[in-house]
This record gives structure tokens, sequence and C-alpha cells, in this order.
């Protein structure tokens, strides 16, 4: 517990750091914010009057600082595109966006992991080449290219998907918000008719991320469950007459899944990078499609906290991963 | 005495992309009862080879070419794959070197205990963990009941090679094969390790084949030594027989190979020459002679052993 808060303390520096990268990126990147809020036709008066009303005619060091005082209190500044506080729509967005994240690796986890068991268990199989064209694929394809193709062939030819337009069919009404996860809520108050729909629209882009996500967790299921099989314990294992599926499962997999879990972290913080895109292509109200939106704008607020989210997730992700570490390795307990 | 292994011209080949390796032609031999006989050689002479031949853990290239092996009365050979992981660690276990990398690292070395008795002997959960303890206790580890939650990573190499043999002799296997059981250890550590395992084999009339390349252990600890090389088994006797009147030519230089308390480095003489290529398909009958300074034109002729004593065979021509 001690070792957890310790991690938790280290990574303060990094926040730190990434607040005050976003802080001087989003004022160095092209594009004026004020100018851009003025309109085309604004005048130069009214484009100084909007500055000095964002405070953004201050010096650098002055704005960082009231930056600073705001973030304290939790303010994360004024979205000047949806005219909210950047935390109201952070918070807002971002059960979609886990939602939709998790799906994707939830169904990248539960094809990849048994792909790369069966195609280290028996080399040179219909699994093993399965799992080869797989991490091809995965690799070569990008998601936003996925995401269209899916679109076109499941919308477009088949008609089997709904039009990629967000969580839920515009006609139909969210479920009340518990835990922000559509899928979840839905199946709580028992509105299966919302499930459903809330499932037909999440199968696209979650198929994206998943396929995406598949190669890295298949490619290295197979080669850690290739190098343990063959250590020297699960000889001993086989000269004591244990039954293969005990030798697969419960020897193998599990000293198996070690470096798995570690990969799990690495992918989760792809997809959450590769979110920006699938939203995007999905209308995915999440905080990807936030982020660009509010970039396009050169509307620096929401840019930034999206960033400090993005960080402090990566955060929270590492402790969650290095917690699962602990539970399956008594070595990393004792370190 | 009934011999609880009886091994007879087992051979055994190694298909690799370079050709065939003969690893073992016709190799013959018997275990009794209660007793234990080193298998000694140099490395690549097929000591392991033949442990694991018998045991059908060869890995995919290898395979049994001919002859037969019972163990009790089962035939080894013929045994389907599903039969034999039914014979191994019940009838018939294993003790490798470097026993913490032969643990699994991350189970609680009881569980492991536990995971072959289950198998093997069909018991509820809670009789084989203790089963498990009463093993732990068994193989002189302290504080047995608090142990079986220990890691392997928490244990010395000697404690880890105390739960290796209790996970071997749990079941009460009729046969014992210990490969390098004390290579890594300190000299105190190898003592007491190879002090549990004969004392186990006395209690219960195990049968062990000890592997190894140190004939000093063998001298000490076996009842009969059996020398390999090259796929074959050279010299056969009772261990005071073959060290006192070593009759073929690769035991006398193994012998000579060997330190002593008395001799000095100085009167050590290596082996000249090194084993053929195993995979020459025109291995002469004797895969020795090249190496041999005795080497008469009848060595070109099929080998064929020669009873010298009642207890003490030799697969040489011209044996000294």
């Amino acid at each position: 517990m001690r070792g957890l808060l310790w991690r938790l303390a280290g990574s303060l520096p990094a926040l730190a750091a990434v607040i005050v990268v976003t802080f001087v990126l989003t004022r160095v990147l092209p594009g004026d914010t004020a100018t851009y809020f003025a309109g085309p036709t604004a005048s130069a008066e009214s484009i100084a009057q909007i500055r000095a009303e964002l405070g953004l005619d201050r010096p650098l060091p002055e704005q960082f600082w009231n930056y600073l005082r705001a973030l304290v209190q939790g303010d994360l500044g004024m979205s000047l595109t949806t005219g909210q506080p950047v935390l109201t729509d952070i918070l807002q967005r971002l059960p979609a966006s886990a939602e939709l994240t998790l799906a994707g690796l939830l169904l990248a986890v539960s094809i990849a992991i048994p792909l790369g068991i069966l195609a280290a268990v028996k080399q040179g199989s219909l699994a093993d080449h399965a799992c080869r064209v797989v991490v091809t694929a995965g690799v070569s394809l990008p998601v936003f290219f996925t995401g269209l193709l899916l679109v076109y062939v499941f919308y477009f030819v088949l008609g089997w998907a709904p039009a990629p337009l967000g969580r839920l069919d515009a006609f139909a009404s969210a479920p009340p918000t518990v835990t922000g996860f559509y899928l979840v809520d839905a199946a709580l108050i028992g509105d299966w008719e919302t499930w459903r729909g809330a499932l037909a629209q999440i199968v696209l882009p979650a198929a994206t991320l998943g396929l995406f996500a598949l190669a890295p967790i298949a490619r290295i299921t197979r080669a850690s469950m290739l190098a343990v099989l063959g250590a020297e314990f699960i000889r001993t294992a086989r000269a004591s007459g244990l039954a293969s599926s005990t030798i697969i499962l419960t020897y193998a997999l599990r000293n198996a899944l070690l470096p798995v879990v570690t990969t799990l972290g690495m992918v989760f913080s792809f997809l959450l990078g590769a979110n920006v895109l699938v939203e995007k292509v999905f209308a995915w109200p999440g905080i990807g499609s936030y982020a660009v939106e509010a970039l396009i704008a050169s509307d620096g607020a929401p840019v930034q906290g999206f960033v400090l989210t993005m960080a402090i997730l990566y955060v929270l992700l590492n402790l969650a991963i290095d917690m699962v570490n602990r539970a399956l390795d008594p070595r990393a307990r004792r370190a | 005495m009934t011999a609880i292994l009886d091994v007879r011209d087992f051979s055994v080949e190694f298909r690799t992309r370079s050709g065939i390796v003969h690893a073992l032609d016709r190799i013959s031999f018997q275990v009794a009862r209660g007793e234990t006989m080193a298998l000694v050689g140099e490395s690549g002479s097929g000591k392991s080879v033949t442990a694991y031949a018998l045991l059908g853990l060869l890995d995919a290239a290898g395979r049994i070419t001919g002859g037969s092996a019972t163990l009790e009365g089962v035939e080894l050979t013929q045994a389907s794959p599903k039969e034999l992981a039914r014979i191994r660690g019940a009838r018939a276990a294993m003790i490798f070197q470097n026993p913490r990398a032969a643990l699994n690292p991350i189970r609680p070395i009881g569980r492991q205990i536990a995971d072959v008795v289950r198998r093997h002997a069909g018991l509820s959960r809670r009789d084989a963990d203790a089963r498990a303890v009463e093993m732990l206790r068994e193989v002189g580890i302290p504080d047995p009941a608090r142990r079986f939650a220990a890691y392997p990573f928490e244990l010395s190499g000697g404690m880890c090679q105390r739960v290796m043999i209790a996970i071997a002799v749990a079941t009460r296997p009729a046969l014992l094969i210990a490969d390098e059981p004390t290579t890594g250890l300190d000299v105190t550590t190898q003592a007491v390790v190879m002090d549990i395992i004969q004392s186990l084999a006395a209690e219960t009339g195990m049968a062990t084949i000890l592997i190894t390349h140190d004939l000093a252990l063998a001298a000490e600890r076996s009842g009969r030594i059996a020398v390999m090389h090259a796929g074959h088994i050279v010299e056969d006797a009772v261990t005071a027989e073959l060290l006192a009147h070593p009759r073929h030519p690769y035991t006398r230089r193994l012998l000579a190979a060997t330190p002593t308390a008395a001799g000095g480095l100085a009167d050590l003489r290596a082996i000249p020459g090194s084993l053929p290529d195993l995979r020459r398909t025109d291995l002469p009958p004797c895969r020795f002679a090249a190496r041999c300074e005795q080497r008469l034109p009848a060595c070109e002729a099929p080998m064929a052993w020669r009873h010298l004593a009642p207890a003490h065979r030799v697969a040489c021509w011209n044996p000294a």
C-alpha cells in the first residue's frame, strides 16, 4: 500500500510537466483565439477587447499563474466553443470515451488471448496462421481506415449496423446516469430496448478499436506463452504427469500473463490516442472528438483540460497495472 | 532381484535440419527395487535423453526407434501419451538440476506438491494440502505448515531441491530419476539432498537412477554404475568393482579424469578427442574407437557384451 502511495507521489512531477508543456503549447500553436472568436468581420478594437477579457493580453508568466490558481480550485477554464466550464464538458463526455475504449479492449482481449494461447500451444496450426494474419493486419491498417471500411461495409452496403452517429439513435433517450456507461446503466434499470440500441451503436467503433488492439496483445500472448512453455518448470510439471489443461492454464498461462498485463497497459494508452480519430469517424460524443473540435477552433482551455485528463488517466492506469502485477506475481509484492 | 525397470535394445533418434542424430543406440539395463544405479558419462553421452525418452518427455523432434522398456511390467514404448502422463509422477518421477528454475515461480510450493498429489491420488483439496505439508516435513523443511505458502524465490537452492524431491516422491513412485540433482548446490547441501533421496528410497523401496557426470558422487551414492559414451552403455558393474577394476578404456579414462582427495590437479588426465558426430550415417560399431589407444582391427566388428564377472559387463573387444 505504501509502495502504491509512493508511486502515486512519483508521478506528480510528470503531471507538473504536463501542465507546463500543454500551457506553453497552446500559447505557441498557430491561430489566435481572440481573432477566431471575434469572427471574420470583427474590428481590431473588438478583437483587443475579447483578448483582454480572456486575459490573453497579459504576460505569459502571469497567465500561467492565473491558470495554476484556477487549476488548484478545480477550475479548468471555460470552453469558448460550448460555452460551458471545461470540467463539466469533460466529466460529461469522459464516460462515452471510457465505455468505447473499454469495449474495444474487452473485445480485443477476449479474442487475442485465446488466439495467442492456441497459436503457441499448436505451432504451425490454423490458429497460428490466423494469429499471424491478424497481427499483420492489425499493425498495417490505420484505425480511421478500418473505421471507415467497417461503416462502408456494415452500414452502407449491408445495412446491418445503424448510422454511425453517436451513442444512441437520435430518437432514443439516454438511460438515467449511474455509471455513465449506457450499456451498464440501461442494464441496471432493465431497459433492454435502449441496451440493444446502445450495443448496436457501439459495435462498429469498438470493433475498430478492438482490431487495432488485437495485434499487440495476440503477439505478446503468443511469444510469452512460447517462452514459458519452454521453461524448466513446465518440464517439471510434465514430468509430474499433470494434466495438459493444468499445465497450459494454471502453470503456463498465469506466468505468461505477466508481460501481457504490462502490454495491456501500453495498448490501453494507445487506444486512448486512437480514440480521437475513431470518435471523429463515428460522431462519438467523447473527449477525443471534443479535443479535436477545440483544437480546430484554437480554443485553448479544452485542449489543456483534455491533455491533463489524459495524463491523469495514464497515471491511474499505470497504478492499476502495478496492482494487477502485484496480484499475479508474488515477487512483485516483495519488491 | 526383480527389475522394476527393464530396458532392452532401446534406441532414440532426433530429426534435425542437419540430419538424424542417433542419440541412443540399443542400450540395455535393469534397475531393481530399492537399488540406486548411477548413469555416468560426459555431456552429450545420452544420460538425460535416456531419462526423457523413458518417461515420454522427448520433444517433437525425438522418437523411440526400437527396443523395449518396461516399468513394473508396463511397456513404456507402446504407451499412449495419456497413459504415460498417468505413469509420470505416479509410478516414475524425476528431479532436475537447477531446482529453483524447475519450480513454478508464482505458485506456492505446497500447492505445487498438492497439484501432483491431487492429480494422481485423487485426493480432495484439503487432503492433498495435508499431504503436501506432510511431504515438506518428510524432506526436512522446517515449519512445513507455514512454508506451504512460500514461493521458490523465498527459499535457498537446497530448500528448492527438497521441494522438488517432495513433489517427486509424494505419490510414492517405484522409480525416481535424479538428473544431476546436486549440480549447482554447495557441497554440504549436496550431501543433505542425497541423504534425503537415499533415506526415502530405503524407506519405500524406490529404485533410483542417478544421472551425473560426477564419478565421485556416483562412487559414494550408488550400488551400481553404468557408463555411457556417445549413446552407448559401454560398461556396467557394481560400484566397488567398477572403481577397482575398470575394464573399458573409456571408463579408465573417465576415472583418470576425476579428481581425488589424494591426487593433485597435475595427476588429472583429460580424455583425448571428443564425442563422435552422432549425425553420421557411418558410425562405427564402437563409438569410442576413434579416441581409443587400445584399438584393434577386431573393433570394426559389431559390438557384443562380455560378461567378466557375475555383475560386470563391458562392451569392448580389448578390455583392460
